[in-house]
């Protein structure tokens, strides 16, 4: 089974095409990568996937499901976790409340009003371990360190049980050993679920890529292994021979 | 880890407040009952704009809307089966069948809050569906309170017009002039404070108050987190409208009257002030700001009548530029500098990171 699909997806703004006729699909268990030059496309295609952006036309799949037309709140629900690219989380909060306002449990008002967290305390030990945030669980999340934020939200969307999590740099602005610690976390994911990445870093996706899609000027100029892709002319074209001569 | 001190605090003052008719005139224990019915519309303020980060600048419509259905009851009592005199000058021949139902106390009491909570559910679902916040939204509630102040200055002849609706006697049959009465109102009022505070509390304690935060500070991350931030926005804006209209209820007897002015931009920034200056963010900051500046206000125009508006404006200007956490935000920065203090010379207690 197809776990995304995309169909014919196009997202313009004032007439400029980001997503232009995208036809995308990844399977159950994957980490699929998607790189392409600054400008590519690359970031929209996720916010149209997750609701952020509405499509212009064509059709998003989540599993059985059309979601193009659901707001951000329904996908989010669906199974969809979103991480940005900047840390997004609640400063005013712990770690722990954080993480207990993500875990999985009725989102309606009238369910938490006056309701108590009913987070599975086992669950959310398991993610502060995984995260590497043990015994910073009662900090204020606004005064961890950058870092330390970027693991807090991948956190949240481990305590959403999204099935789908998709990745905006998410090695971006982290040490050697993070972005390490940040591959072996996703390939252990996949093992329960898909990860859709927006990557820049070449050394990172070469490492961990089972599947790589090449986005260029909004449209999928080319898929497969990295191995492929790279001998790939018409990216070389556009965009790793770009990048060479930066070099 | 919070203080036994900060715990028990509220306690100690509501306990303080409950004393307050042994050592008070008359004058100033009405007075008193009075600003414990206004920390009522300043912890429904606090709900939504120190938790949730919605400024709203029309609050002082949802006290109105309180203060007129509870006035309307009060001035059918005085006039016992007549029309009120405003209606008469003003041509109606027989009461509106709409004012009807207000003769009866439960419900025109009921109506105090539950007018208010629909109609701000009504503004609140359109405006924040469409995502209009910030700056916009306290524009937009601006307006509110314009259009209805003009409203029911216009509407003469069923709401009173500029004059509004004053005269009362009676209140289920106890006259409101009478010691007896006001000191029970002041009791009535310090009961509903009360259990406005501790339901409030109850209320941002949990995972509720958690998700308010979250709303202020990323509400798009909770919407990526599958939450639906419209409904949460809705009703807390709902509830602290209700709160507003409980507030106006229990105002309008103590104070005799109930006019257009009282519904305008002006008192409602003024309410927002309250908040400012106890602290927001805090349910206690906001009680004591409403009490603290309508008693500086009160004190200051009875000694100098003159300037005491300077007074007002220098104490707002002061508090904006020096406390901008409020009373309650300096008051835990004093807390926080004395237990540095104390860690100082109790080196083994632990230390806390970050």
């Amino acid at each position: 089974m197809m776990h995304l699909q995309t169909e014919n997806l196009t997202v313009s703004f004032d007439g400029f095409k980001a997503v232009d006729d995208v036809k995308f699909a990844m399977g159950v268990g994957e980490v699929r990568f998607l790189i392409g030059p600054n400008g590519a496309g690359k970031t929209t295609l996720l916010d149209a996937i997750c609701g952020r952006v509405r499509p212009t036309s064509g059709q998003v799949w989540f599993k059985d499901f059309q979601i193009q037309h659901q707001s951000e709140h329904e996908i989010a629900s669906r199974g969809i976790g979103r991480k940005f690219q900047a840390p997004s989380i609640f400063g005013a909060l712990t770690v722990r409340q954080n993480l207990e306002i993500a875990a999985k449990a009725p989102r309606g008002v009238w369910a938490n009003v006056f309701g108590r967290s009913r987070a599975d305390k086992e669950k959310l030990k398991t993610v502060v371990e995984q995260i590497g945030l043990s015994g910073q669980e009662e900090i204020l999340a606004g005064n961890l360190a950058h870092g330390a934020k970027q693991w807090l939200e991948i956190g949240m969307l481990l305590m959403q049980e999204a099935e789908l999590l998709l990745f905006d740099e998410p090695a971006a602005g982290m040490t050697d050993a993070e972005t390490t610690q940040m591959g072996e976390l996703l390939l252990e994911l996949a093992k329960t679920k898909s990860i859709l990445v927006v990557e820049h870093d070449m050394e990172f996706v070469r490492r961990y890529a089972s599947k790589v899609t090449v986005m260029h000027a909004g449209k999928i100029i080319s898929q497969g292994s990295m191995e492929e892709v790279s001998n790939d002319p018409l990216v070389a074209e556009v965009y790793l021979a770009r990048q060479a001569e930066r070099k | 880890m919070k203080s036994s001190f900060s715990r028990l605090a509220p306690f100690f003052a509501f306990g303080l407040l409950a004393l307050a008719p042994l050592f008070l005139g008359d004058f100033r224990l009405s007075l008193l009952g009075q600003f414990l019915a206004l920390s009522i519309v300043a912890l429904g303020i606090d709900l939504i704009w120190g938790y949730t980060g919605i400024l709203s600048l029309g609050h002082a419509v949802y006290f109105g809307l309180g203060a007129y259905c509870t006035a309307m009851f009060l001035k059918l009592e005085a006039v016992k089966g007549a029309m009120p005199d405003f209606m008469d000058w003003n041509g109606l021949t027989a009461l509106p069948s709409w004012w009807k139902p207000f003769g009866n106390g439960v419900f025109a009491l009921s109506m105090s809050m539950i007018l208010p909570a629909l109609l701000a559910a009504l503004l609140g679902y359109f405006t924040f569906k469409n995502r209009i916040k910030g700056v916009f939204f306290s524009i937009l509630s601006q307006a509110l309170a314009i259009i209805t102040v003009t409203f029911f200055i216009g509407q003469q002849a069923y709401t009173g017009g500029t004059n509004g609706i004053t005269d009362f006697s009676t209140a289920f049959g106890y006259p409101l002039g009478e010691k007896k009465v006001q000191v029970a109102l002041f009791y009535l009022s310090l009961a509903a404070l009360m259990a406005a505070f501790f339901g409030c509390k109850l209320l941002v304690s949990g995972k509720f108050g958690h998700i308010l935060l979250a709303i202020r500070d990323g509400e798009n991350r909770l919407r990526f987190t599958g939450y639906n931030p419209t409904s949460y926005k809705v009703f807390i804006y709902a509830f602290s409208a209700a709160l507003a209209g409980l507030a106006g209820a229990l105002y309008v007897p103590q104070i005799g009257i109930v006019s257009p002015s009282q519904m305008g931009i002006v008192p409602s920034i003024g309410m927002v002030l309250w908040v400012a200056i106890g602290g927001r963010g805090t349910l206690s900051g906001a009680i004591l700001g409403a009490i603290l500046v309508n008693g500086l206000q009160n004190l200051l125009s009875e000694k100098y009548p003159a300037v005491w508006q300077f007074f007002i404006g220098a104490t707002f200007v002061i508090v904006v530029l020096f406390l901008p956490r409020g009373i309650m935000g300096l008051v835990a920065d004093v807390q926080q500098k004395m237990k540095a203090r104390k860690r100082v010379e109790v080196p083994q207690t632990r230390t806390v990171t970050a």
